[in-house]
């Protein structure tokens, strides 16, 4: 299979953007090629070109974006080619599957109908025909039921349902080359497990061959034939999966396979206080309902819950989406209404209202997982960063408060002159370290942290975890760390808790947790999670 | 210290373009909404100062010149001269015997039947044509008379209207009272809804349904009726159309701005904001609102013309703005009735108009792309 011709093959590629700082070079003059059948994934961080390399070879770049090169499929040159013909080959013969599977389907019409149409246009069969193609398709995507699935809508199908939905229409008209950008990234681990062993049991019996795009180390190790790295729009290493992984030549590829976050949390000394326990912490949403539609549906997102957080400790709450682990953080902050007992210190804070838990509100802070949505794009970073202090220390003068803005930036690592930039002239790691300095400026005891790094690139998660552990010591920090991503939460947390459905499943010292996982839950989570941790104790 | 003072100086320098600052960089790279805001501008500029300039009175009667056509060059026309030297010799009671003209100034013989009394030469200045009408010579008797007189030059360059004022003047002031009802009326909707809309998407719940049901209520009453019931409480007045447009538009903008403020209390910064303990107008002042603010800019393009249009429809039924006073929309609704004979009437003011909301909703258009780009 290797020494087949190559198929597909990109030839001094370069992409560029115009902005209004002038043109931007997103791809630097790259070559790769992929060969029948074959899988190559291209490994890169966030901002290293590899989306634009394949959307300019689909012909999808946004409008201010141009290419130059060649785009060699089969003998052709898809740069140059007029829409009506590039149309002829993309969708049919190069077909793609997006990251995002929430938005990619059309919320308004039924799966089935945005499965036949496609297979209708491309390969004119007729209604009947094509609904039996369907049908074949999603068999052979393993969704359940594919018969009532034809004719659900997206909003009825988890995540993961969606994504295979999203592969079966890629494979409607039996691609030569599947480009796949990043596609479970936005899934949770078991789900993302199932899916990549789909694509790669696909593979087997469709022969074409795949093009993985991934910031994601584990899932080339799995996947792959050969690993193209690129970094800031070039090539900067290429090889076989195998010599990649066991002797990198590159410094960069070095860092992407070391950047797996290492190090562990020790417990906090014996006998320390207890600063924030929920003790039956039960919080519920009402679905529906209302005047005229009958009872509501009671959801018991988070059912009776006892937690209790020591000071200098951290907790990792873990679980798949939908388990209630962000609710139970909330909760505990008092976000979310919830019944139980919440208490921080010795004080019963469950019942206080909105202005008495205002004071409080400086001691207990939450840092979110999105970088991108959790600083308003209309203030200054230093207005962001001291606006807890509007609140709580209203007689500071506007220099006082700018002076604390620097410190607070310069503790996480930010040059304080950026402070009178706007969010969105920072990189997500740049971007989180604001949040952090947003909250640790109001010097709080117990912090929540939701999903703090998922969002972010594997090198730069382990600096921001390196970051919170530092932070942790200097300020005898509490906190309750919640994440999907199990490997983060074995550097961070030193005390785990399993969820799943609103309930917790097992918890336990993180070691013990880890070596002997008592439940098949856990299990299921480590074992999808455990090549990543396999390659880091090789790397 | 001396740390933190070279940071703080570094500061200065590094000054990020702000949010505003975006947009108005790509605002300058759209060609067809800086020329339509340039044009706006000057429409402003004209509309404001030209009435000063113009040397006509918007509210001037000119007898002899009715539904003159629009010319660049002066009136009257030769032709012209003889009619309204006939009207003048009607009014003077004398009998036309022969004139001629002579450069600038005409010379006239009349006679009468009786004698002429001098003073009668007031009638000559009286006349939109002519001026310094002076007695040249008499004769003994006194029934025959030379009278002579300076042609009165004027220009209308956009003619006059059914009573012979002047459309130039006349147009321009219309473009005061239009372009200052929509500015003021669309500023009043703005500022209500935003308000209204935005604390209403925010506190969410109970608040926000009654809220939102009494805009309804409001929406289903009908417009005529309740400007008409405006009117005979207060009796007419100015000022109250910017209220009656107002009150009515800020129904959609409220609308607008409360979806808008719905999906941006579940953004994260404002549960930021919540979890460090900020007070709930603190978000609406600090969080919400600013960020509404992309929307509500682009909106209010879109409503200025829709209140310009609103209130031409109120004048063409009477309600608006009463005679001498003038809008570009009663223009337009006089200039409709008289399409066939005087067209000019029709045509300045309509593109007077349609020239405005052109370039506001270029403007408009441009503003959506500056501040909501996709490819950001």
């Amino acid at each position: 299979m290797a020494d087949a011709a190559p198929i597909l093959s990109v030839k001094d590629l370069r992409v560029g953007f115009r902005t209004l700082d002038g043109r931007v070079d997103a791809v630097r003059g790259i070559n790769l090629n992929v060969k029948a059948g074959e899988t190559v994934a291209i490994v890169g961080e966030s901002g290293s070109g590899k989306s634009q390399t394949m959307m300019a070879a689909m012909g999808l770049l946004a409008s201010n974006g141009s290419a130059t090169g060649t785009v060699d499929y089969r003998g052709r040159n898809l740069l140059g080619l007029p829409k009506s013909e590039l149309n002829k080959i993309r969708g049919s013969k190069i077909s793609m599957i997006f990251q995002e599977p929430m938005t990619s389907l059309d919320p308004l019409y039924t799966i089935g109908s945005q499965l036949i149409e496609p297979i209708r246009r491309h390969r004119g069969l007729n209604a009947k025909d094509a609904h039996a193609e369907a049908l074949r398709l999603l068999e052979l995507v393993r969704i359940p039921e594919p018969r009532r699935r034809l004719r659900s809508y997206p909003y009825e199908m988890s995540g993961g349902q969606r994504q295979r939905v999203m592969i079966a229409m890629a494979l409607a008209n039996d691609p030569d080359i599947l480009i796949a950008d990043e596609p479970t990234t936005a899934l949770d681990v078991t789900v993302q497990a199932q899916i990549l062993k789909l694509l790669a049991d696909l593979q087997k019996k469709l022969g074409m061959a795949i093009v993985f795009i991934t910031h994601d180390l584990g899932i080339v190790r799995r996947l792959a034939d050969r690993v193209y790295v690129m970094r800031s729009g070039e090539v900067v290493e290429e090889g076989a999966t195998q010599a990649i992984f066991s002797t990198p030549k590159h410094d960069y590829t070095k860092m992407l396979l070391a950047a797996e976050p290492t190090g562990h949390k020790a417990p906090p000394p014996p006998g320390a206080p207890i600063v924030l326990e929920g003790r039956g912490v039960e919080v519920t949403f009402e679905i529906g309902g209302g005047f005229l539609a009958g009872d509501p549906m009671i959801l018991r997102a988070v059912d009776k819950i006892s937690v209790a957080l020591r000071q200098q400790q951290t907790i990792g709450i873990v679980g798949e989406s939908g388990s209630g682990k962000s609710t139970l953080g909330r909760a505990l902050l008092r976000l979310l209404p919830s019944t139980g007992v919440i208490r921080f210190g010795m004080k019963d804070i469950a019942k206080l209202d909105r202005e008495d838990m205002r004071p409080l509100r400086r001691e207990l802070q939450l840092v979110f997982q999105d970088p991108f949505g959790s600083l308003s794009p209309r203030m200054t970073v230093g207005q962001i960063v001291t606006e807890g202090l509007l609140v709580h220390e209203p007689g500071l003068s506007r220099a006082d408060r700018d002076r604390r803005a620097i410190e607070a930036l310069r503790e996480v690592g930010l040059d304080p002159a950026m402070r009178n930039r706007y969010p969105h002239e920072f990189s997500g790691g740049q971007r989180q370290r604001i949040a952090i300095a947003r909250a640790m400026i109001l010097k709080p005891r117990v912090v929540v942290l939701d999903e703090p790094t998922s969002a972010l690139d594997r090198s730069v998660q382990k600096q921001i975890v390196e970051l919170l552990r530092d932070l942790q010591q200097a300020h005898e920090l509490s906190y309750l760390f919640i994440s999907h991503d199990l490997s983060v939460v074995r550097a961070m947390a030193d005390y785990i808790i399993v969820m799943k459905e609103g309930r917790i499943v097992e918890q336990g010292e993180t070691e013990a947790i880890f070596d002997h996982p008592a439940e098949d839950y856990t299990r299921t989570l480590m074992a999808a999670a455990v090549d990543e941790t396999r390659f880091r104790a090789a790397g | 210290m001396t740390d933190l003072a070279a940071t703080a100086a570094r500061a200065e320098a590094t000054r990020g373009r702000s949010f505003w600052g975006d947009a108005w960089a790509r605002l300058k790279a759209n060609r067809a909404a800086m020329v339509s805001l340039i044009y706006l501008g000057l429409m402003a500029v004209v509309c404001i100062a030209g009435p000063w300039f113009v040397p006509h009175q918007y509210t001037t009667i000119y007898a002899d010149y009715v539904r003159t056509p629009p010319s660049l060059s002066a009136y009257p026309k030769p032709e012209m001269i003889e009619t309204a030297l006939a009207d003048v010799m009607k009014r003077m009671r004398v009998d036309l015997k022969e004139w001629h003209q002579e450069g600038e100034r005409i010379f006239v013989t009349v006679t009468s039947s009786r004698e002429i009394d001098e003073r009668n030469t007031r009638y000559v200045d009286r006349s939109d044509t002519f001026d310094d009408a002076r007695v040249e010579e008499k004769s003994a008797d006194g029934k025959t008379m030379v009278i002579s007189a300076a042609i009165k030059q004027q220009y209308f360059l956009f003619g006059t209207d059914n009573t012979g004022r002047d459309m130039l003047s006349r147009t321009l002031m219309a473009g005061r009272v239009s372009l200052a009802i929509g500015l003021l009326a669309g500023v009043v909707a703005v500022v209500i809804g935003v308000i209204y809309g935005a604390t209403a998407g925010f506190l969410g719940g109970r608040a926000d349904e009654i809220m939102m049901r009494i805009v309804d209520v409001l929406y289903s009453l009908p417009f005529i009726f309740f400007v008409i019931m405006l009117v005979v409480f207060f009796g007419r007045n100015f000022v109250l159309m910017f209220l009656a447009v107002g009150a009515v538009l800020w129904l959609d903008m409220a609308r607008i701005v409360r979806g808008q403020a719905l999906s941006i209390r579940r953004q994260e910064y404002v549960q930021a904001a919540e979890a460090l303990g900020v007070s709930r107008t603190g978000i609406l002042a600090r969080h919400i609102v600013p960020n509404l603010l992309g929307v509500v800019v682009i909106y209010m393009t879109l409503l200025v013309p829709q209140v310009i249009i609103l209130e031409s429809f109120l004048s063409f039924l009477g309600l608006g703005v009463q005679e001498p006073m003038t809008s570009w929309g009663v223009l337009i609704s006089v200039g409709a009735k008289n399409i066939g004979t005087a067209n000019w009437l029709l045509l300045f003011p309509a593109l007077f108009l349609v020239s405005t909301l052109f370039a506001l909703n270029f403007v408009g258009d441009g503003l959506r792309d500056a501040l909501d780009p996709k490819d950001r």
